[in-house]
């Protein structure tokens, strides 16, 4: 499982991810309990401005519900999670999101019915009332950035294709895209290159890190390959709590991590 | 699922096969009022029966049209628009009973019958304004769309949604029936009300106001048809796609989905409404009936038997169905309930897309 692919391994590592910027995500002793169960074990963890982080653990370590309490999906049971000065524990999805949280699912959920061009507008900031969607009329300007998306994306060419007919992998890259017209500060990416092939794998990971540094990213991923591909801070996350964090060597090479996760 | 309905975009063609449908149907079906004052005996003589049932199918294709916005676009399954049609019948049924003033049987000057059979001194003070047309009309939208928003607000901040909203509008229009049933909620419970004389001054039960009503009621439809077709090829209508085949997708996207299912429910209600003030006055009488929770469901099968998630398609289930029925109510009354029930299988089974799916093969 460590084996390290060379294509991978011999890249130079991205500019170094840039420090003492204020936190942009800050999740201090958070606590979930599903009846008894404790998917989030006083979990801290801190997202600096422009970062990209990677966040792994087996199945059932809480990478999934940590989502979920940043998104507002699940409220925490205990513990403090602020994003900028705002505290998330008291907001909903939508505020959530409005605030600069994008979220990409583990599972692709792109509308179907709709084209990748409209799956993009909608998605595009602007006003979200019914009676502005309503009066909604395609700018010059957001037609400029849908068609950058769509170049950042690959799938200029799809734009007219409804998402129901995309590949797995341009469906993962359409929702990553549907996170950019929103224009959030801070990404949440679960599980984005699974099931995709090599060499998906590998654009995914370039557009990823073209992403981070004017916004903080947050990948969650079983793929290790990949995670050192990405080649910045990773975070390990064991039974709802941070059992180690560094670079991906650092990890890898921590007894604690080997033990309960690398070693099986 | 999703991937069963209908394009939001149809091509450029199939556009202009819409628009020229829609013209033929509005076109044919207004000459029905100008052949029926052609001589008994000429070849194209259309009788005043089948004026008057396709008056009353134009009103039931606006509810059907009412039905599918919220449904086939928003994935909102109201098996309750029944009461929404019926109370807009209501709110014209009571100004109708106002017009009749003192012609009444007991011939009390502005006391409807049944109020004076039980006893009424004075008229209930929701009986008051409904003299008047442009308010009575008001109403007719009004309360099916607060209904609607109260109902909606309620169910939608609770994130009711699917099976569970479906059987708390069929709740709510069994409600209303239970109510309007009684003799002292003021509505002339089981008899409701019947036996109108005129409205804006043109004695009802005459070819020339069958005529108006039927004119009226296509117009209605025009415009209710042109205002869906606005909302659904507007981003809206795409916010609403989104909704019916990923609510909580479109939530985490910063759409308060609240608001935008509100705002559909509310228009299809009112639009629901509308069609019950056009119908009342065409079939001369209301009753507590009409919120039966059967209604509900039949004008859904109509949808589902025209196919969902198209405007013209709610418009073709709603004429055909009606016909079928007209039809078979005549030929073997018997039949009509199993008939209903076999469309609706049928359809479900093998054209999840409807009549209106037959059409478009050629799409995705």
């Amino acid at each position: 499982m460590s084996a390290t692919d060379p294509a991978l391994a011999d890249r130079p590592p991205e500019a170094p991810p840039r420090e003492a910027r204020s936190p942009v995500l800050y999740l201090d002793g958070v606590s979930v309990v599903f009846d008894g169960f404790r998917a989030l074990n006083n979990l801290s963890l801190i997202v600096e401005q422009g970062e990209l982080r990677a966040v792994i653990g087996p199945n059932g370590a809480g990478k999934t519900t940590m989502m979920d309490v940043i998104t507002g999906k699940t409220r925490p049971t205990g513990g403090e999670v602020r994003f900028r000065d705002h505290d998330l524990t008291r907001l909903d999805e939508a505020a959530i999101a409005n605030l600069g949280i994008g979220r990409k699912f583990q599972k692709p959920t792109v509308f179907d019915a709709l084209t990748v061009f409209q799956n993009l507008e909608l998605a595009l900031k602007a006003p979200r009332g019914p009676w502005a969607c309503l009066r909604w009329a395609l700018s010059g300007e957001a037609r400029r950035r849908i068609e950058a998306t769509l170049e950042e994306i690959g799938l200029a060419a799809r734009a007219g294709d409804r998402a129901a007919i995309l590949s797995h992998g341009q469906r993962q890259w359409l929702e990553i895209g549907m996170l950019l017209m929103q224009d959030p500060e801070l990404l949440l990416v679960d599980e984005p290159v699974a099931g995709m092939t090599d060499q998906e794998t590998e654009h995914t990971a370039d557009l990823l890190r073209r992403i981070a540094g004017q916004r903080s990213v947050v990948v969650v991923e079983h793929d290790l390959e990949f995670v050192r591909a990405l080649g910045r801070k990773v975070t390990v996350l064991h039974e709802g709590s941070v059992l180690s964090e560094g670079s991906i060597d650092h990890v890898q090479n921590d007894p604690r991590v080997i033990e309960v996760y690398l070693g099986r | 699922m999703s991937a069963t309905l209908s394009a939001p975009v149809p091509a450029a063609r199939a556009r202009m096969t819409l628009r020229l449908a829609l013209l033929g149907i509005v076109l044919v079906l207004a000459l029905l009022p100008v052949l029926n004052r052609l001589p008994v005996e000429s070849a194209l003589y259309v009788s005043d029966f089948t004026v008057s049932v396709t008056g009353k199918w134009i009103t039931y294709a606006i509810l059907a049209l009412a039905i599918d916005l919220a449904w086939g676009y928003a994935g909102i399954l109201s098996l309750g628009h029944g009461a929404f049609f019926a109370l807009g019948g209501y709110a014209i049924g009571m100004h109708l009973m106002r017009l009749i003033g003192p012609r009444g049987v007991y011939g009390h000057p502005t006391l409807p019958d049944f109020m004076v059979f039980l006893g009424y001194e004075r008229l209930p003070w929701y009986w008051h304004g409904f003299e008047h047309f442009p308010f009575a009309l008001l109403m007719a939208m009004a309360v099916p769309g607060l209904l609607a928003l109260v109902v909606g607000f309620l169910a939608f901040r609770s994130r009711i949604t699917g099976v569970y909203f479906s059987i708390l509008t069929q709740a709510m229009t069994y409600a209303l029936m239970l109510a309007f049933f009684r003799n002292d909620m003021g509505f002339g419970g089981n008899n409701g009300f019947t036996d109108f004389k005129e409205l804006l001054g043109m004695p009802l039960n005459t070819p020339d106001a069958r005529a108006v009503l039927f004119y009226a009621s296509l117009a209605t439809l025009a415009g209710s048809f042109w205002l869906c077709a606005h909302v659904t090829r507007s981003k809206l209508g795409r916010v609403l796609i989104a909704i019916r085949d990923s609510e909580s997708r479109v939530r985490f996207l910063g759409y308060n989905v609240t608001a935008h299912k509100l705002f559909v429910f509310v228009l299809s209600a009112v639009l629901a409404g509308l069609a019950g003030a056009l119908y009342v006055p065409q079939v001369g009488i209301i009753n507590p009936s009409e919120f039966s929770p059967g209604n509900s469901i039949e004008a859904v099968i109509w949808v589902a038997v025209g196919g969902r998630g198209t405007l013209l398609g709610a418009l073709l289930g709603a004429f055909s169905v009606n016909a079928l029925k007209t039809w078979l109510t005549t030929e073997a009354p018997e039949l009509w309930l199993f008939a209903l029930g076999g469309l609706f299988i049928a359809v479900t089974l093998l054209l999840p897309r409807g009549l209106i799916g037959l059409l478009r093969k050629d799409e995705g």
